[in-house]
């Protein structure tokens, strides 16, 4: 069992998640059903095989970069759940 | 064909141009349809049928523009593209009260082209699904059976189409989910090539998977809107930057005479169900009887097609899905006390079941220890695949195929168990990890369901005019498709 309850509880944390112990074993138990038949990838020898991360041939095109305004600051600001009209608001930080 | 939404999108735009049918009386017998079947089959999350109408007077007031290739015409747009004064949920609680700020490129042009979009069509949650289970808001139907799911991810654009609540609809396909939907629901569902469509505006699942495309009831119909939205997009820096043939001008008097269609091994075997092979091996004789040279080819890498685009989806989702963390929009939690569980609180307030588990599967992969196991191993075995279509491609001019192994299946059926439903995908999900683009073409109903089943074509970089061409032969020579019993 790669993924106990625990480790769920971990992987959760790095994702900004926040799960139940009960989803954590739930979840950890499909995961590892899952990873499980992932594992099949290494019936095959990759060693001399480029990674293939895009089907583009050459990515990363480049454009001039112009400085445009594109949107209003109250546009942009629509659609926050918190504002002061003119900044996003968050919880207190420090 | 008795009443207007019976009609194909090319016959409703030529009657529209003529002024034989007004732009308001098209638009409100697509909302009159809408109407009669919804209650049977959920699939629009939003109806925008005011704004609707208030455009359809305005365009007869001014009469019809023959430069305008869509002019009129009425169509629903998956809810996962980003649309101006309409809604943009994604089939999330997460998004639930979002209006974008901008428009995604290929909605734009629709509307550039004169398309009066009604509303948005209901999905799998994020796109993550094969079935339109997996949204928040509610389950679609099936128009041929409500009793069983209409596909996915773009379930709810696909049943739209198939019950004529729309003359197109614009759905998008990470692992299938435009070609899957439209073979359960008995339409022409087209996957461009990677690049072929702009993704500005495509709110990202798989980013290296992601395309949008046209679902529609006629092959011509998916020629005419792939027309509108294909071409270069300088803000997607993934946008190729090619000509865009006259695919219209492609179908018109296509044959298949000398053409070489090739059968992978892999797809005409065991797990496909008799009445998908015998549905589709029937229109590969009718090809065959059309002039076209039946090519045996394989894709030996397909058994590891799943494995490996479960690996790179989920990735790409657990980076893309960052962005939801109830700061710049979409739903913020207010059991929050600080930063840090705002982010957590909001995020699992916000977002379902399968979501979740895919992000942590992402999430998995990517970490520390396992990403070379994983993702680099996942985008090694993806080259492989890749090639796999370019030695097969070397042999023939298209690449042909069932677009499931099943019909339809039962709502419910698959919930339960995650692996299960990934795997239904197995013959659409090797194409999106090549980047080539393939569409699924309804060739009949299955002897044992009586649901559709749609037959794949896949074809070269580039290659969706011959794609079409073929599809549009073999469309009219099949008996004609009839309408779902619904309403």
């Amino acid at each position: 069992m790669k993924i106990s309850p625990e480790k769920a509880l971990a992987i959760a944390t790095l994702a900004r998640l926040e799960i139940t112990p009960g989803q954590a074993a739930t979840l950890g138990a499909q995961m590892d059903d899952i990873l499980g038949y992932m594992d099949k990838l290494n019936e095959l020898d990759t060693a001399e095989v480029e990674p293939m991360y895009t089907p583009v041939d050459q990515p990363g095109a480049l454009r001039v970069d112009e400085v445009t305004t594109e949107f209003p600051r109250s546009e942009i600001l629509r659609n926050a759940p918190e504002t002061d009209g003119q900044y996003f608001i968050v919880p207190r930080i420090v | 064909m008795s009443q207007l939404f019976d009609l194909s999108l090319t016959g409703i735009r030529d009657r529209l141009r003529a002024g034989d049918v007004s732009v308001e009386a098209a638009t409100t017998a697509c909302l009159e349809r809408i109407a009669a079947t919804e209650p049977a089959i959920d699939a629009l999350l939003h109806v925008a049928g005011e704004a609707a109408l208030d455009q359809a007077r305005a365009m007869d007031a001014a009469g019809p523009d023959a430069s305008r290739p869509l002019w009129g015409v009425p169509i629903t747009i998956k809810d996962v593209l980003a649309t101006m004064g309409m809604p943009t949920t994604c089939g999330s609680r997460i998004l639930e009260n979002f209006v974008p700020v901008y428009e995604a490129h290929c909605v734009s042009r629709l509307r550039e082209a004169g398309a009066i979009i009604l509303g948005k069509t209901n999905m799998d949650e994020f796109a993550m699904g094969s079935s339109t289970e997996n949204s928040a808001y509610k389950v679609t139907k099936n128009p041929w059976n409500t009793g069983r799911v209409p596909g996915g991810s773009s379930g709810g654009s696909a049943a739209s189409v198939a019950s004529g609540q729309c003359f197109a609809s614009i759905g998008t396909d990470t692992g299938g989910s435009i070609r899957q939907p439209a073979s359960f629901c008995g339409i022409v569902g087209l996957k461009p090539g990677y690049g072929r469509v702009s993704r500005r505006g495509l709110v990202a699942y798989g980013s290296s998977l992601d395309q949008a495309g046209p679902m529609t009831r006629t092959v011509a119909d998916a020629a005419l809107v792939l027309q509108v939205i294909a071409g270069h997009d300088p803000k997607d820096s993934t946008s190729i930057d090619a000509p865009v043939p006259n695919y219209l001008e492609a179908i018109r008097g296509a044959s298949l005479k000398g053409l070489r269609l090739g059968l992978p091994e892999q797809y005409w075997g065991e797990g496909l169900s008799a009445e998908v092979d015998a549905a589709c091996r029937g229109a590969v004789d009718l090809a065959a009887s059309l002039g076209a040279e039946i090519v045996p080819v394989s894709l030996p890498h397909t058994e590891y097609a799943i494995a490996t685009y479960y690996i790179l989806a989920m990735a790409e989702a657990s980076s893309n899905l960052a962005r939801f963390d109830g700061v710049r929009y979409g739903l913020r939690s207010t059991k929050s006390v600080d930063l840090a569980t705002m982010y957590t609180r909001s995020r699992c307030e916000g977002f379902g079941e399968e979501v979740m588990r895919r992000i942590m599967l992402g999430t998995y992969v990517l970490s520390a220890g396992y990403y070379d196991a994983y993702y680099k191993k996942a985008a090694q075995v993806r080259r492989l695949i890749r090639q796999d279509f370019l030695n097969a491609l070397g042999k023939c001019d298209l690449i042909c195929g069932p677009a499931c192994p099943t019909t339809a299946f039962a709502i419910g059926e698959n919930t339960a168990d995650p692996l299960q439903m990934y795997l239904t995908d197995i013959f659409t999900i090797s194409l999106n990890l090549s980047g080539l683009p393939g569409m699924s073409l309804p060739v009949g109903l299955g002897r044992d369901t009586g649901m559709p089943v749609g037959l794949q074509l896949f074809a070269g970089n580039l290659q969706e005019a011959p794609l079409l061409a073929a599809a549009a032969v073999l469309e009219a020579n099949l008996p004609a498709m009839p309408a779902p019993p619904i309403a």
